[in-house]
């Protein structure tokens, strides 16, 4: 099909005609559901507004004619502009507006009052338009929505709840067109199913892939250090690639390690080339001068996160640095996208391991992008804490019937298996809270009058509008020296769970926390201290299943001539004093060092189910009195740490005992608590926002773990125990992942005992963020500390 | 030094802090404790619509039956806030009003006012504004200049040692007053650092953190005020 006739010119004017998958797109502007699936610089945008733009520049009736949903923000703004330019220069009478959580409240007013043309927003915002009373008026005429970047809300609560909002639009708009645009996926039907209504069929075309990128791991010249993620070896390395570049992105996986790397490189920057750093920490003002900057073309690198993951056209990036292991294939596919984001020319990208573990990450990761062999990341059914927030935002546009919520929600795909008694469980905890004690009959939330369920009281639609959205709140908080110096944020929870007198780390350093005021930490200085807490590693997730699979199949080649010598020669050294570690067997080293035995356990789970094998595994050292004193966990193994050498690995990973642990120890554990936490804010247990000002979790409420606490003692079947019990078999718990290893190895358990710290576990020995066990050593700690504290302070005389 | 239970004496008085949060004074077979805010839950729900799980009161109940059971004590003393307001103490759980009743038998109630729950008299045993026993005087909130011998609830007193996790609800103590943790299940916590509290103390003075055992450490000294306060 060819261009339609009023957008002829501007696209004459530039020389551009349409690529065969944008045509199809305009051919097929009829099918219900179209997915796209797209390498990075295809068009992709362009060819979802096409059939609108075409509709509109023929009949331009008022009226809202397509929904626009992106995952980000910054996204919808940047296809505002990139859609006004044809609109301007053709001077078509379309009016094109975002509606994001940066909006003004008059531009919010008008927009519902009189919707524009196209409405580009969000999957929260398009929520709370939801939510209105009027939302039937705003979205009458609706013909099409477009939901970009598809792939990535699929993958998250935020995509559960866009798929519902799509239900609620289709019974507001029958008819509606809903096409998506995704980046290059494995499992491009699973998507098609989210986004199509259920049972229909989604149709789903493929661009031509892009050219072969360009791959290649760093050499910086010397081999990475045995441990830590900073990779501050290569600075020099990477600023030589700067050099030779014209603008450089340079990811990292967490935004500390942004931090660090970016504050080193400056020290060692000698040329003073301009490079900035993005990330989710900084202020959207800070953010938006490096993205101008950006746009100005004044910077030759950005160290970022995965803010920058996602399709905003940076134009001149012609080479992406992955520091670090980049955990999934399919997110290193993506960000090699951002170099040369233009069709026809080849990505270039270098990986950079920040130590020997993730030379192999790094070389196994690099093998799959070549070969397109991206990991998927299997999701369970919508998760139901997700459905109670729609339920109550469906309650706060007006009376509904329960048949007709019922059917409309498993016309969205993540939902097409809902049953009617888990359905019906979602609204009873809405109304009354589902709880086995019926306290709340004059209190409900929601009432069934003539046979339509309505708010009881229609003022609480303020307070659940103001709770709206998925995104779990970390709550971060500034971190601050006394003399006002900003170090940095760290999670509320994490700050919550700090003690004054507590040293943790931030930014490279290392702090004693001092207090904790309004959103504010306050710290000082503790440069020779060691580091007592661990934080948890927000934003850490463990590297996907396939690349792990990779890894061990690496490791059991006979020799290793395509790594380099360093890594090479590691390996063979392991090999001959112990053993390296395969799929279907575990392999346990236990040796002694530094006065403490060592366990390392080669599970190749994931930081996130290590952490949690370690929490069970410790938990069963303790009751047989082997005395555990904490642990490690790294994405690749657990290394736990005791006065004693464990015998019998075996015996402890037996996985019934693993299982009732789960069920049952586990339920006590912080771990625990914050997935309910997370759980109990979406459904709407608790309010993070309270009406009039903008207050934290923390202030606002109190403790989810006393409530979680409460629950398991007297409530144990309640829905919310129920999904965070579903929720932790993956995310923080991943017991899932633990399962997933179980199952490799089938009790196969392979106990070497070498003597001495073996080549694979030396690194372990120097990772930080060792969890301690909270056990009878440490009760007996803490009263060996309060006596000396008595005796320091001659206060025993009270006593 | 440091048992199951925190042994004390103040203003000539013995007395013991459990490890639960409650007081025991031993020769007057007497058992305190504070800010209970039964019936929370219903208040939450009936001011601002939230629907907790229902069961803080059980809890607070269940707690404070093992503590009267292993006590045995001839009084007990509610030090205020029991109930989180008037009407929530109207709408106490029949089966919980009960359960309040039972365990008053065969000995002395006393509930304290406190500035939640004014003017209660619905479950049974006295009110009071204060009372004395020994050389103690029981109220809901610290006076500045009071007499030696004050034993008060209402800051809801927390207090942590470092590199040991939270902070957990503590006993306040130096040689003129007590200050009491608060004892209900849904209850929030203040600093003991605050001004506002440890200010009620002299430089000596201790913080009895509760949980598996009463654990004594010393009181540090008042946080600094921020540079915005």
């Amino acid at each position: 099909m060819d261009v339609p006739a009023r957008l002829a010119p501007y696209f004459a004017r530039r020389g551009w005609s349409l690529h065969p998958h944008q045509s199809a797109m305009l051919e097929r502007a009829e099918e219900p559901a179209l997915l796209l699936v797209a390498p990075t610089g295809a068009g992709k945008t362009l060819s979802g507004f096409l059939p609108t733009l075409a509709a509109l520049s023929e009949d331009p009736r008022p009226g809202l004619h397509t929904l626009y949903v992106s995952p980000l923000k910054a996204l919808a703004a940047d296809i505002r502009r990139n859609l006004l330019a044809p609109v301007e220069e053709l001077s078509l009478p379309i009016r094109i507006e975002d509606r994001t959580g940066d909006t003004s409240q008059s531009a919010r007013r008008r927009q519902r009052a009189d919707p524009p043309h196209i409405l580009l927003t969000t999957p929260e915002s398009l929520a709370l338009l939801l939510s209105y009373e009027d939302a039937p008026r705003i979205f009458a005429g609706l013909s099409r929505v477009v939901v970009d970047e598809i792939h990535a809300l699929a993958e998250s609560k935020r995509g559960d709840q866009l798929f519902l909002g799509l239900s609620r639009l289709e019974a507001l708009a029958p008819g509606l067109r809903r096409v998506g645009l995704s980046a290059t996926v494995d499992d491009p039907e699973d998507i098609a199913r989210l986004l199509a209504r259920n049972p229909d069929p989604c149709a789903i075309l493929h661009a031509p892939p892009g050219e072969e990128p360009d791959l290649s791991m760093l050499d910086a010249g010397r081999a990475p250090p045995w441990a830590g993620g900073a990779a501050l070896h290569a600075i020099p390395a990477v600023l030589e690639e700067v050099k030779r570049h014209r603008t450089t992105l340079i990811f990292h996986n967490t935004r500390a390690q942004a931090e660090v790397f970016f504050h080193n490189l400056w020290l060692q920057n000698d040329d003073a080339l301009p490079i900035a750093i993005h990330h989710g920490s900084l202020s959207r003002e800070q953010r938006s001068n490096v993205e101008a900057a950006m746009l100005r073309g004044e910077l030759r690198a950005i160290v970022c996160t995965g803010t920058l993951d996602l399709g905003i056209d940076w134009g001149d990036v012609d080479l992406v640095i992955q520091m670090g292991g980049p955990k999934y294939v399919k997110r290193l596919v993506q960000r090699i996208g951002r170099a040369n984001h233009r069709a026809g020319v080849a990505s270039k990208a270098i990986l950079v391991p920040a130590n020997r573990f993730e030379v192999l990450e790094c070389t196994c990761a690099i093998a799959a992008a070549r070969e397109g062999d991206l990991d998927g990341t299997p999701r369970g059914p919508g998760p139901r804490d997700v459905l109670c927030q729609h339920i109550l935002i469906r309650a706060c546009a007006g009376p509904f019937a329960a048949d007709d919520l019922y059917a409309e929600v498993r016309s969205a795909g993540p939902y097409a298996d809902l049953s009617r008694p888990d359905f019906d469980d979602c609204l009873e905890f809405c109304a009354t809270g589902g709880y086995a004690l019926r306290a709340y009959d004059r209190w409900k939330r929601l009432l069934l009058r003539d046979g339509l369920w309505q708010l009881r009281d229609p003022r609480a639609a303020k307070r659940i509008r103001m709770n709206i959205g998925t995104i779990e709140d970390t709550g971060s908080l500034n971190v601050r020296l006394r003399s006002g110096t900003h170090l940095g944020e760290i999670e509320e929870y994490f700050a919550s769970t700090l003690t004054p007198g507590d040293t943790f780390l931030i930014g490279g350093q290392v702090v004693r926390f001092e207090s904790l005021r309004e959103l504010t930490v306050e710290v000082t200085r503790r440069p020779n201290a060691t580091p007592r807490v661990a934080s948890f590693g927000g934003g850490k997730f463990p590297t996907s299943i396939a690349l792990t699979r990779r890894i061990l199949d690496l490791l059991q080649q006979p020799s290793w001539p395509d790594l380099p010598r360093h890594t090479a020669d590691w390996l063979a050294l392991q090999r001959r004093v112990s053993k390296l570690p395969q799929a279907d067997w575990m392999l346990v080293e236990t040796f002694e060092a530094e006065d403490r035995w060592h366990a390392a356990f080669w599970g190749f789970a994931g930081w996130n189910a290590h952490q949690t094998l370690g929490l069970l595994l410790t938990q069963r050292m303790e009751a047989r009195g082997l005395d555990p004193l904490g642990f490690v966990a790294t994405d690749y193994a657990l290394l736990v740490t005791g006065l004693r050498e464990i015998e019998d690995p075996a015996s402890l990973l037996d996985p019934t005992d693993l299982r009732e642990g789960f069920e049952t120890w586990l339920q006590g554990n912080a771990v625990m608590k914050r997935t309910f936490r997370g759980v109990a804010t979406i459904a709407g247990l608790i309010e993070k926002n309270l009406p009039g000002s903008r207050k934290t979790g923390r202030q606002a409420t109190f403790s989810t773990d006393i409530l979680y606490d409460t629950l398991v003692r007297y409530d144990p079947d309640h829905l919310l125990l129920k999904v965070t019990r579903e929720q932790a078999q993956h995310g923080l718990v991943d017991f899932g992942r633990i399962e997933e290893m179980l199952s490799r190895i089938q009790g196969r358990v392979d106990h070497v005992r070498p003597g001495r710290v073996t080549p694979l576990a030396a690194p372990l020995l120097l990772e930080r963020g060792r969890v301690p066990v909270a056990g009878a050593a440490r009760e007996r700690l803490m009263a060996e500390q309060a006596a000396r504290l008595l005796e320091e302070a001659g206060l025993e005389e009270l006593s | 030094m440091n048992g199951t239970a925190f042994s004390f004496t103040l203003n000539g008085t013995h007395g013991l802090a459990l490890p639960s949060g409650a007081l025991l004074l031993p020769k007057h077979e007497l058992l305190c404790v504070s800010d209970l805010h039964m019936a929370k839950s219903e208040r939450m729900a009936r001011r601002r619509g939230l629907l907790l799980p229902p069961y803080e009161t059980r809890a607070t109940l269940d707690r404070l039956s093992q503590d009267i059971a292993t006590a045995k004590p001839a009084c007990v003393v509610a030090l205020g806030d029991s109930f989180d307001d008037l009407a929530a103490s109207e709408a106490l759980d029949p089966e919980d009003r009960a359960r309040l009743l039972a365990l008053q038998d065969g000995r002395r109630w006393v509930w304290i006012e406190g500035n939640h729950d004014a003017g209660l008299n619905a479950h049974g045993g006295e009110g009071r504004e204060s009372l004395t026993v020994g050389g103690l005087t029981f109220r809901h909130i610290a006076e500045a200049d009071a007499a030696p011998g004050e034993v008060s609830g209402h800051y809801h007193p927390k207090h942590g040692l470092p590199g040991f996790g939270e902070r957990c609800p503590c006993f306040l103590l130096d040689s003129r007053r007590l200050v009491m943790p608060a004892y209900g299940t849904y209850t929030g916590g203040l600093d003991a650092r605050e001004p506002v509290l440890r200010g009620l103390f002299g430089g000596q003075a201790l913080a009895v953190l509760t949980g598996p055992r009463a654990l004594a450490v010393p009181l540090p000294p008042a946080r600094r005020l921020s540079r915005e306060a």
